[in-house]
């Protein structure tokens, strides 16, 4: 083969090889929306849905659900936050209300935001929650304290082998982020 | 045909012969595993005993992170990249390297990488601390301000990779001598070649991974903060499906040294060639599908955690027939045990114990107790060492003559051989079981009850790392100080091109015209 020849076939075979780079490089960052995706298809990841409004079905009085509720608050977030209940027993299909006890502790004003999550991944799907301080930031002034209501109900089409669910929020603070976007 | 080539430090800036090239990347191998080494020195001599002797904590942590950067992408891989550079195109019959230019600029990057690297040693807040693995948010949120160099030495040293490989996939496939068909390869090419193709596959994962960091840390993103909806796991997902195939890159070229080096002392042909290539291509297609066994403790739903058990133990299958192509060589062969194959035997026994914890800890409910143990630490090691580690060795002992024209003593080659069986197995066999009772890993400090293994594995370490000196001895000897040329044929059972067409040491320039191919 001649040179010319040779380098023509090498340079078209580089070409292609950058070409797997790159695509890879991509999938790299593709793989953070495919993750939440995955997540969604398989309904493992614990995530909760958004918003929910109630559909008045029968409630199941024969199946009685546990659901324990357990709180946290992240590093640099000086907010006192625990339920007001910890644990109740109810029936699928049946409206239910708890409370959340939140106070800032600090001085000065602090924005938080809740993130939900449910164990056994799998009864996430069935958790409805119409009502939810966790759907908007909270803000509260220096020393102030608060009740938030939280209103859910959980399916009626809930699997057999689920009798107990663990609700968690984790509290985190915002205050910069939700400045920052004021200011725009 | 002449052979003058430019002298003097430009040679080595300017270079773009592959052996000089090969070289190069093997000398900076060396240090770099010289340095790593130091560090693992420092790691053991702070275990050797239960308390806090030597070092403060975060020095510790910042040693077992470097320790691990290092040796993996300092030592290990460049040194399989200088066997390559050397090896493939005289295997093949080519003259050079597809694309020579971009071969010089591929090893020149590391040297100024791993000076970025090191140097965050001496920055304030000290080097990178968080483990190889670099976990966010212990890395985004809560590493030190060195840990930017850290991922723009990573962007480097993965730039160099990824050339080098492409360089590798261009020159097998499109320079081969007439009659140099691919499955008349040297088992060393193929397995290069597939080295290349993982690379050029997870390497720009590994760099979409460190950019996230960097925008995570400085540019508002949160991919990895679950306070601005992030998920920290899912770093863990990114990293290990990076992780995963480069533990597969770092072994891969050295089951083809040991493929080269057993068949010729035992005078006997590789059994089972085909399988071989086939159990190498499957073994690098698996590796895409099992990287969350290193995530088995993180909370995945039961369904992942079998998923990812069974795709784990379907590895060893592949890797087994390996096992057994290489025993089935030696069966009935003439055999005799000079270095090379000395530390190529003990590359099969020693790499298949590490295979062994590896099934082990493949199966999910037992790993919740081993995981983030010493076992761990244990199974990387046998298989990093004693593999890929012996795996160079062996390749170097083998090819010198070739490379240099001078023959090593093989008296002093033995004594390094021996001292480094002894010394490899004291310092990490113990560790099989501090792990198993339960000592967890990256910790500088212990339980009184682990104390004795702790001492056995420093014992061994201090004695691994004198044996190095040993062996830089034996090859600055060998190099510069030995009168005695080495026969063209050293090797009377080694076949291939380099060796059945080539004089020792090969010229600087080979096979300028395509040899004829039996």
């Amino acid at each position: 083969m001649t040179e010319k020849a040779q380098k023509t076939k090498n340079k078209s075979l580089v070409l292609r090889l950058l070409g797997v780079v790159l695509g890879m490089f991509l999938f790299g960052f593709a793989l953070v929306p495919l993750y939440d995706v995955f997540c969604e298809i398989t309904g493992i990841n614990g995530k909760t849905r958004g918003q929910a409004i109630y559909q008045k079905t029968e409630i199941n009085k024969t199946r009685e659900i546990t659901i324990s509720f357990i709180t946290n608050t992240n590093r640099g977030m000086p907010w006192d936050f625990k339920p007001l209940t910890n644990v109740m027993k109810v029936h699928p299909g049946e409206m239910n209300e708890v409370r959340f006890y939140a106070k800032n502790r600090s001085q000065e004003a602090v924005v938080g935001q809740s993130v939900p999550s449910v164990s056994p991944g799998e009864a996430a799907l069935y958790l409805n929650k119409t009502e939810c301080f966790c759907f908007d930031q909270q803000l509260l002034a220096g020393g102030e304290a608060i009740e938030m209501p939280m209103k859910f109900y959980i399916d009626a089409d809930i699997p057999e082998d689920i009798s107990h669910l663990t609700l968690s929020y984790q509290l985190y603070n915002v205050t910069e982020a939700a400045v920052t976007v004021a200011a725009q | 045909m002449a052979d003058h080539h430019p002298t003097g430090i430009k040679r080595w800036l300017f270079t773009t012969n592959h052996k000089d090239i090969g070289s190069m990347y093997l000398w900076f191998s060396f240090i770099m595993f010289i340095i790593g080494g130091a560090m693992a020195m420092v790691i053991r001599a702070e275990l050797y005993q239960p308390g806090l002797q030597f070092v403060e904590p975060n020095f510790f942590n910042q040693m077992t992170t470097m320790h691990g950067l290092i040796m993996v992408f300092g030592a290990v891989m460049p040194s399989m990249v200088g066997l390559a550079n050397w090896l493939i195109p005289m295997q093949i019959g080519a003259p050079d390297m597809a694309l020579p230019r971009m071969n010089n600029w591929s090893f020149w990057i590391l040297p100024f990488a791993f000076t970025l690297l090191l140097s965050s040693l001496f920055m304030e807040g000290g080097a990178p601390n968080f483990g190889w693995t670099f976990y966010a948010p212990l890395s985004t949120t809560y590493g030190p301000p060195s840990t930017d160099f850290f991922i723009l030495g990573v962007h480097m040293m993965g730039i160099s990779s990824i050339m080098g490989a492409i360089n590798v996939i261009v020159t097998v496939f499109n320079m081969r001598a007439p009659g140099m068909t691919l499955m008349k390869m040297p088992l060393f090419v193929w397995t290069w070649v597939i080295t290349a193709f993982l690379l050029i596959m997870v390497m720009p994962v590994l760099a979409g991974a460190v950019t996230m960091m960097l925008t995570d840390r400085h540019f508002g993103t949160a991919f990895f903060d679950a306070a601005g909806g992030g998920d920290p796991v899912m770093f863990q997902h990114i990293f290990w499906f990076f992780g995963h195939p480069e533990v597969y890159i770092m072994i891969l070229p050295a089951f083809g040294v040991a493929s080269e080096i057993i068949p010729a002392f035992a005078r006997k042909k590789l059994f089972g060639y085909s399988s071989m290539v086939y159990a190498t291509a499957s073994i690098a297609l698996l590796s895409f599908i099992v990287w969350a066994h290193h995530m088995f403790t993180v909370g995945m739903p039961v369904a992942g955690e079998l998923f990812f058990m069974i795709a784990t133990m379907l590895i060893a299958v592949p890797t087994g027939v390996k096992v057994f192509n290489w025993v089935a060589t030696m069966w009935q062969g003439s055999m005799t045990f000079e270095t090379p194959m000395l530390f190529s035997i003990a590359f099969v026994i020693l790499f298949t114990i590490g295979g062994f914890s590896g099934v082990m800890l493949a199966m999910a409910p037992v790993d919740f107790q081993y995981h983030d143990t010493y076992f761990v630490v244990a199974h990387f090691h046998y298989v990093l060492f004693p593999g890929a580690i012996f795996g160079t060795t062996a390749a170097v002992y083998y090819w010198l003559p070739k490379w240099t024209g001078k023959m090593y003593n093989e008296k002093m080659g033995k004594l390094h051989f021996w001292l480094s069986m002894i010394f490899v197995n004291l310092t990490f066999f113990p560790m099989h079981f501090s792990g198993l009772a339960g000592m967890p890993r990256r910790i500088p400090d212990y339980n009184m009850m682990f104390a004795d293994f702790n001492m056995l594995a420093s014992i061994g370490a201090f004695g691994l790392g004198l044996t190095q000196i040993l062996f830089f001895g034996i090859m600055v000897k060998t190099i510069w100080f030995s009168k005695e040329k080495a026969p063209d044929k050293p090797w009377d059972g080694a076949t291939g091109l380099e060796w059945d067409q080539l004089p020792c040491p090969a010229p600087y320039h080979t096979f300028d015209t395509p040899p004829k191919v039996s």
